[in-house]
């Protein structure tokens, strides 16, 4: 193995069966994860060419996209969503694919259950049919989303044709203020590369602020990589990752894992690594960050006012000046005050204990109730999480204070179940995107930002810097 | 082997504007679907519903350009999720979309588009804008795309165009569809993954 290079040669090298004659390699595909709106017309064409799964013992099902979020009672209300998980059943059956079904105490949006039960590892290479794969480089190894055609790929033959990426090293500097988040993080880094500035590239974070940060905020910041452009992001494995991994259903055991670490840590980027290209971000001024536009890049901090039009490049202005119109918001204006009617913490980016437990730190410290007109949504990323909120008395606060707990699935993040927003109702929302009809209505609207700011919305009605809510409240 | 794809010709569509992603492309509510039979009305179905709402004619909807072949589009074409029903999708309307012609395409979608035998071309800003000029001039005008020359001819002007070296070389000679080749390397890809030092602890200690 090279013991210079970046991580991303490393596990790259390791991983490459041959070159394919068109210049592409042929990359092996440790770990696939599949779910319930990518996989059946995979398993369809592999079914019409008479072609079966290869490494079905690599391979972890579960359900997410459209799975109810209130009971647990099948067949779903949905006779199309009970289809489809018929189906995924009927496919993980015939193949003898592992699979996390509802009620077994281990479903949940996929990128949330794999980190959880100790199957994303570093020095991998980890495919799902789903763009939010990028989620699991947070563990220091190859993870990005595919479509189905790749999905029937992996299935069949464990590996894919992948061009070469580029790699931009992200280090970010300083320190993380109180009340500033890994969701501020990317979505400045976004802000300042914009929704494509990714395109061709794997991005690799660290710097103090990254290496500071736990799992669960590292998964943050890797999920929106796709949300820059960039297929995979990663972090570098530490004594953070190995710590998170220790103990966990799929990790190694006994002397595996002593091998199992030593491994991990021989695939970390070496000191002498060369990257294609650099970029420094200070993350002391940083403020908590709200989207006011229709994609991640359109964010500001929350003081800020939202960006006049000559204040942006020349070509980013029909977008924004759409956006303007779409969401109903005033250039040379912050966002603050906009009024919320749907709050929502949850989805692949922030949905993990860490992400509850700042909204629980609102509710305390503001003693609060989400006001009449107001909606607020709670759904944790797996089964086990919401087992934790309701063990550790959170959900008990969450209800006291006006929110509605649900069961796990990406729920308002996409809206192909029953929580979608109304017409042209504000969510805010601590999901991945805020594309038009993203959550689920055709003209509703978006606003991203992390989860004590969503809190802290949720407990207003209306968009405010969450710090400002809880030093206000505090001396009241 | 699949299908070799050297030249594209027919007429073509304009879709202006960056960052088309693909939940505007093919709406999240029509994803509860087990195969992509049929999802070509899917196509932009939420932004054609509103377009006819208010009076104004779709792109996709104007007769003019009822036979279009080629999308025309702009930067970042095809961002966002990964699903490939968006791709299959305009593969899927009226006559089929069989090329895009763009300033920019998302990773996964121009993925997608290789997967299936699509050719997703880039072109200068300018390029992109003399054609969709040229198109809604005249929706009629035909477009030759010409993979072995890299140029997209329309009537007697001549531009140029980019392809990766491996996606026009995968289009070119049928290679694009993977799975036979990917296969062929069986044994090669058993042996890399046997000495892989990690999969050995996949097994589940608890459950
Ligand atoms: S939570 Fe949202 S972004 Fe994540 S996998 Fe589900 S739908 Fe995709």
């Amino acid at each position: 193995m090279t013991s210079s290079g970046t991580l991303y040669e490393k596990v790259l090298d390791l991983h490459t069966v041959r070159r394919l004659p068109s210049g592409r390699r042929q990359l092996f595909i440790g770990l696939h994860l599949l779910n319930e709106v990518s996989s059946p017309q995979a398993f369809g064409m592999l079914r019409e060419r008479g072609i079966g799964v290869l490494c079905p013992e690599r391979t972890f099902a579960t359900v997410d996209h459209v799975i109810p979020t209130t009971a647990l009672r099948r067949p779903w209300p949905d006779a199309d969503a009970e289809a489809m998980q018929i189906e995924l059943e009927a496919n993980v059956g015939r193949d003898g694919i592992r699979y996390f079904a509802p009620g077994s105490g281990r479903q949940g949006i996929v990128h949330v259950v794999g980190p959880e039960l100790g199957l994303t590892q570093p020095g991998t290479t980890i495919c799902c049919g789903d763009s939010h794969t990028s989620t699991l480089g947070a563990f220091g190894n190859i993870s990005f989303g595919i479509g189905a055609s790749h999905v029937r790929d992996v299935l069949a033959a464990q590996s894919l044709p992948l061009a070469d990426l580029k790699v931009r090293r992200i280090d970010v500097r300083g320190r993380l203020a109180p009340g500033v988040f890994a969701k501020d993080v990317i979505l400045a880094i976004i802000r300042r590369l914009g929704a494509k500035g990714g395109v061709g590239w794997a991005y690799e974070y660290g710097g103090s602020v990254v290496d500071a940060l736990s799992m669960e905020e590292r998964m943050t910041i890797c999920n929106m990589s796709i949300e820059g452009g960039a297929l995979c992001g990663y972090v570098n494995p530490d004594a953070t990752t190995t710590a998170y991994l220790e103990g966990r259903p799929y990790a190694p055991r006994g002397a595996a894992w002593e091998r199992a670490v030593a491994y991990w840590h021989s695939v970390a980027s070496s000191p002498a690594a060369r990257y294609d290209d650099r970029l420094e971000l200070d993350a002391d001024a940083l403020e908590p960050m709200v989207t006011w536009g229709v994609t991640p890049a359109q964010c500001v901090g929350v003081n800020e006012p939202v960006p006049e039009l000559d204040a942006l490049p020349q070509s980013e202005r029909v977008l924004a000046h759409d956006a303007y119109d779409y969401m109903g918001v005033e250039p040379g204006r912050p966002l603050l005050g906009m009024p919320v009617d749907v709050a929502f913490v949850g989805s692949c980016s922030n949905s993990r204990i860490s992400d509850f437990e700042a909204v629980a730190a609102v509710i305390r410290g503001t003693q609060r109730r989400v006001p009449k007109g107001t909606r607020a949504l709670i759904v944790p990323g797996s089964e086990a999480i919401h087992q934790e909120l309701v063990t550790r008395g959170l959900a008990a606060l969450f209800v006291e204070a006006g929110f509605e707990v649900r069961r796990p699935g990406c729920s308002l993040c996409i809206g192909m179940n029953a929580d979608a927003l109304e017409g042209r109702q504000v969510g805010a929302s601590t999901s991945t995107r805020n594309f038009k009809g993203r959550q689920g209505s055709v003209l509703g609207r978006t606003l991203l930002m992390s989860p004590a700011m969503v809190a802290a919305a949720a407990l207003t009605g209306q968009v405010v810097d969450a710090r400002e809510l809880l030093t206000r409240e505090a001396e009241a | 082997m699949s299908e070799a794809i050297t030249t594209i010709t027919g007429t073509a569509v304009p879709l202006p504007g960056d960052d088309i992603d693909t939940d505007r492309i093919f709406p999240g509510r029509f994803l509860k679907l087990l195969t992509f039979e049929g999802v070509g009305e899917c196509s932009f179905a939420e932004e054609r519903a509103q377009w006819a709402a208010s009076g104004r004619v779709h792109p996709l909807d104007d007769p003019r350009h009822a036979d279009a072949t080629i999308m025309l589009v702009n930067k970042n074409f095809g961002c966002g999720s990964s699903r490939e029903h968006a791709v299959q999708a305009l593969m899927r309307w009226n006559r089929g979309i069989r090329a895009f012609v763009g300033e920019s395409f998302s990773s996964i979608f121009f993925s997608n588009c290789v997967a299936n035998g699509i050719p997703a071309v880039t072109v200068t800003a300018a390029a992109a804008g003399e054609l969709m000029e040229a198109v809604a001039a005249d929706p009629s005008a035909r477009l030759r795309l010409d993979l072995t020359r890299r140029t997209i001819e329309l009537g007697d002007r001549e531009l140029p165009f980019t392809l990766p070296d491996a996606a026009r070389h995968e289009l070119l000679d049928g290679s694009w569809d993977s799975t036979a080749t990917l296969l062929a390397a069986r044994e090669e890809l058993l042996r890399l993954a046997a000495r892989l030092p990690y999969f050995d602890n996949w097994n589940d200690h608890e459950g």
